[in-house]
């Protein structure tokens, strides 16, 4: 641990909207006395309290858990998802990885499927439909069988695992010039395809996600990776190719016939 | 003052028997009449998550609120470590009575053998289900399960996804919460926040809610009303919890008739990341499972300085183990944290503030190789490292103990319901399953038998035997909730005063920390009882909340969770004050052995304290549910 010493000066230039509608714009702060053992958010905290003590409206922006793994903070960092360290939400990013006098701009996540709130506060429930669409499997609570009785391979598992460690921030949205939510889709899809519990419904799950993206305003993948790069989670892109090739295949394979189940 | 309302309604027979037998006698409603009721369920975590699922799976029609913007945010979400269950899978000697057991004798003999009992029976179906769901444990190569042990226990029971348990499990429950809304079963109301409870005929019929990015009031009514809002940690200002974690929703039905039963019950996690500035807005957990492979100590003599590891081991103390050789670094939580406090308290503490101890993984790489120790604690590493900028792999962690959880909450009896009729409370805002003082990995199994398994029969037979009348929101009892809300909320906007929101808070955090935190004495209580008060008066008059409310408003948000801390930790005081003895996470300093261990006092106090809400003025009156041991026998907790 360094030695806590609140003296760096960080510039800000902070987007601010007050509501969807509202014509937004930057506006410029200066924080004193920041320490570098200061996370990005503290470092709004901090801000915030002097701009509540002035009477004036504090800056809106996402945060809850504040350790990395409920995906709620969310803000562009000269213009990087999340700040740009590997692998770290801004909630972790910490003020040492930046300098005193530092400019840093800040943005809310800009994506068409992401509407926006207020400030740096943006509308993130499409991921919620493009889950309600398939990201799941149908197990009703009951008597589901011993846990031990499917035995899954340690490297798919953990395969399934890097794969659902997804926070569903929305940072590959974000970063995506076509506004894709690939990523985050295809780390579902591909996790529930790794897993035998997943194989009954994978083919019709692949279709109704990808539908229900494309309807969302989501754009398609393009292949320019930026998604990865910034993922907290470092969710690689294998995933989208695994879900590109679940969809392919339901396409040519899987047929819904809808047939009476008949009276009893 | 024993009272006729805390009838714990648990159920005749042999204790194995006893949720089998309740089963079969609970009423059902028949699939058909399902459809006609509808049940809210606040809060989206483990214990929410899993109920509204469940429910609507079962045709009830589910109304879910977060207080974030989805419910696959919820703070279960961050509970790093696993989950229990009573597989037996590593043929170690575990059983359902062996889990019971442990979680019992855990809590220091403060919980209802009868919960306990069927929740570790449960504990088996919850890992059976969440596999169906496809939460990716943690297996071995040959495709099975793994393991793990965490503290309180001598055996490995505990499941897990790396460090990303709760994660993995919210994400189980959450997935079937967006099943039942593609199927129109669930209504999910996300960013919402509950501001009242609504109780008409004696019955909890709905709820006031805040939209938080309009800041509109809103009217829900409902036949019943499930609590699922977690604990209330952050009444210290800093935990573990979440930013937006609070007390609202309970302490407002607390208000409106239901117990608080024994809320100084806390549990002060033993590894965290200590304090390191004024500023810091929260605490981060470093899993318990750490102390599989970690081993804790401080240097033997006072001033050290040299780095930690230039320090050989004759000149370390591995406390732990010294004093506990039979459970060692995986003593109890608040064992552990206490006697990090002692060593501390002692000079011998770590770091810039001294107030640390180490937890290292030496002896555990060279053991097993770095590879194996990244592979089991590889995310805790890196998160430590962005958070302190050290390497572990090269240096020993420095933590200290924070608040993490709450084992006190709403009371409730074996049906999880409160005192107010239809108003159940599941997962960790309720009392019922932990004593004084909660095993790790149990909160999730909790919460989720809660969720999964417990309510689904105990709320048919509510909706099945009680007579529940057809109203609106227009009814008067909403209109008093609502104007009540407003009431406060113009009150906060017209004071125009000079301290914020987290100034207050912080003080308060203050007053929790050093006087009800991990050694409480009288005088200490009754300090904090004075100065709560008077803090409290103070917010009254002198805070400042900006701005309107019919916007998306953070400190007015944040204002009325402030208030009701500020009510909520007197009473914590006042509680911790009342009980005279040392159990679990509970210790007074004026109740312990020569050798510093908890002195319990069975004869006075084996029950739950729950405290009745008696107005603004008056002094909460404090009930008494007497707890029976018939099938374990009250012993001293030894860890040695």
């Amino acid at each position: 641990m360094s030695d806590a010493t609140a003296n760096m000066t960080i510039y800000l230039k902070v987007w601010r909207q007050a509501s969807a509608t509202a014509e937004g714009k930057f506006v410029d702060y200066k924080v004193d006395q920041v320490s570098p053992d200061m996370s990005f958010l503290e470092m709004f905290d901090v801000l915030n309290d002097q701009l509540v003590k002035k009477g004036e409206s504090p800056i809106a922006f996402d945060h809850d858990c504040r350790e990395g793994i409920c995906g709620m903070c969310s803000m562009m960092i000269n213009g990087k998802a999340h700040g740009g360290q590997k692998g770290t939400t801004t909630c972790q990013l910490h003020m040492r990885k930046f300098k005193s006098g530092d400019a840093i701009v800040v943005e809310p996540w800009r994506a068409k499927a992401f509407p926006l709130v207020k400030d740096l506060v943006v509308d993130r429930s499409a991921f919620d439909n493009i889950i309600q669409a398939g990201g799941f499997i149908s197990a009703q609570t009951g008597n589901a069988p011993d846990a031990n009785a499917n035995l899954i391979p340690k490297t798919v598992a953990d395969e399934a695992m890097d794969a659902a460690a997804c926070i569903g921030c929305g940072a590959c949205v974000a970063s995506c010039p076509n506004g894709s939510a690939m990523l985050f889709m295809g780390a579902k899809i591909s996790q529930l395809a790794l897993l035998p519990q997943g194989q009954p419904e994978a083919p019709r799950r692949a279709l109704n996600m990808v539908k229900t993206h494309d309807e969302l305003l989501f754009g398609n993948c393009t292949n320019h990776a930026e998604c990865e790069a910034t993922c907290p989670k470092e969710i690689g892109l294998e995933h989208i190719a695994r879900m590109n090739r679940e969809y392919t295949k339901a396409t040519f394979t899987y047929h819904e016939k809808v047939r009476g189940e008949g009276a009893g | 003052m024993t009272s006729s309302k805390l009838d714990n309604k648990v159920p005749s027979g042999d204790l194995y028997a006893k949720w089998d037998k309740h089963k079969f006698e609970s009423k059902l409603v028949n699939p058909a009449n399902k459809r006609k009721f509808t049940v809210i369920v606040v809060g989206t975590g483990l214990a929410g998550g899993s109920a509204a699922a469940t429910l609507a799976e079962l045709g009830y029609n589910v109304h879910a609120f977060c207080i974030q913007d989805t419910p696959r945010r919820a703070h279960s979400i961050a509970a790093q470590g696993g989950i229990n269950g009573a597989k037996n899978y590593q043929n170690d000697g575990d059983s359902i009575k062996r889990l019971f057991y442990d979680t019992i004798k855990g809590g220091d003999y403060r919980s209802r053998e009868a919960n306990v009992y069927r929740l570790a029976q449960v504990s088996n179906n919850i890992i059976d289900q969440m596999v169906a769901q496809g939460v990716p444990f943690a297996r071995e190569y040959g495709g099975l399960l793994d393991n793990r042990s965490f503290g309180g226990s001598q055996v490995s029971r505990t499941f897990y996804a790396r460090g990303q348990t709760g994660q993995q499990l919210l994400l189980g429950a959450y997935s079937g919460m967006m099943k039942m809304v593609n199927k129109g079963k669930i209504k999910m109301f996300s960013r919402r926040e509950m501001m009242d409870l609504v109780v008409v005929n004696n019955q909890a019929r709905g709820i006031i809610t805040r939209n938080l990015v309009t800041g509109e009031l809103e009217r829900h009514v409902a036949d019943a009303v499930l609590l699922c809002t977690g604990g209330y940690g952050n009444v210290f200002f800093l935990s573990t919890n979440a930013m937006a974690s609070n007390v609202t929703a309970a302490w407002r039905s607390h208000k409106r008739g239901a117990y608080m039963a024994n809320p100084c019950f806390t549990q002060i996690h033993p590894t965290c990341i200590p304090v390191h500035g004024d500023y810091q807005s929260k605490l981060t957990l470093m899993s318990e499972s750490l102390r599989n492979d970690g081993r804790v100590w401080v240097p033997k003599k006072q001033g050290e300085t040299r780095k930690p590891e230039d320090i050989p081991d004759e000149d370390r103390d591995y406390y732990l183990e010294r004093i506990y050789p039979s459970f060692g670094n995986l003593a109890p939580r608040d064992v552990s944290s206490r006697q990090a406090k002692y060593r501390c308290d002692e000079g011998l503490g770590v770091g810039s503030t001294k107030m640390a101890v180490y937890l290292d993984f030496r002896d555990a790489i060279k053991r097993d190789g770095a590879n194996t120790i990244a592979g089991k604690y590889g995310n805790l590493f890196e998160m430590y490292e962005r958070i302190v900028g050290e390497d572990p792999y090269k240096t020993p962690m420095m933590i200290y103990p924070a608040v993490h959880y709450t084992m006190g909450g709403l009371w409730v009896d074996y049906n999880l319901q409160s005192t107010i009729p239809g108003l159940h409370v599941l997962g960790e805002a309720n009392f019922s399953d932990h004593g004084a003082n909660r095993l790790g990995a149990s909160a999730l199994m909790q919460g989720l038998a809660d969720g999964y398994f417990v309510i689904p029969y105990t709320l048919s037979n509510y909706l099945a035997s009680n007579k529940i009348d057809k109203i609106t929101t227009d009814h008067d009892a909403f209109k008093e909730a609502e104007s009540r809300v407003k009431l406060a909320d113009d009150k906060l906007f017209g004071l125009k005063g000079k301290r914020s929101v987290d100034d207050f808070h912080k003080a308060l955090g203050h007053y929790m920390w050093e006087e009800v935190g991990m050694a409480r004495s009288e005088a200490g209580l009754k300090k904090a009882i004075t100065g709560i008060r008077k803090l409290k008066e103070e917010f009254w008059q002198d805070v400042n909340v900006p701005g309107v409310a019919g916007e998306y408003n953070f400190e007015l948000h944040k204002a009325n969770r402030v208030a009701d801390f500020l009510e909520l930790g007197e009473l914590m005081a006042l509680d911790a004050l009342e009980r005279n003895e040392s159990c679990g996470g509970h210790f007074r300093e004026e109740y312990q052995t020569s050798d510093g261990e908890a002195v319990r006092n069975d004869e006075n106090f084996c029950h739950v304290a729950a405290w009745e809400w008696s107005g603004e003025k008056a002094a909460p009156i404090r009930h008494v549910e007497e707890l029976k041991f018939e099938n374990v026998q009250l012993a001293t907790r030894s860890y040695k």
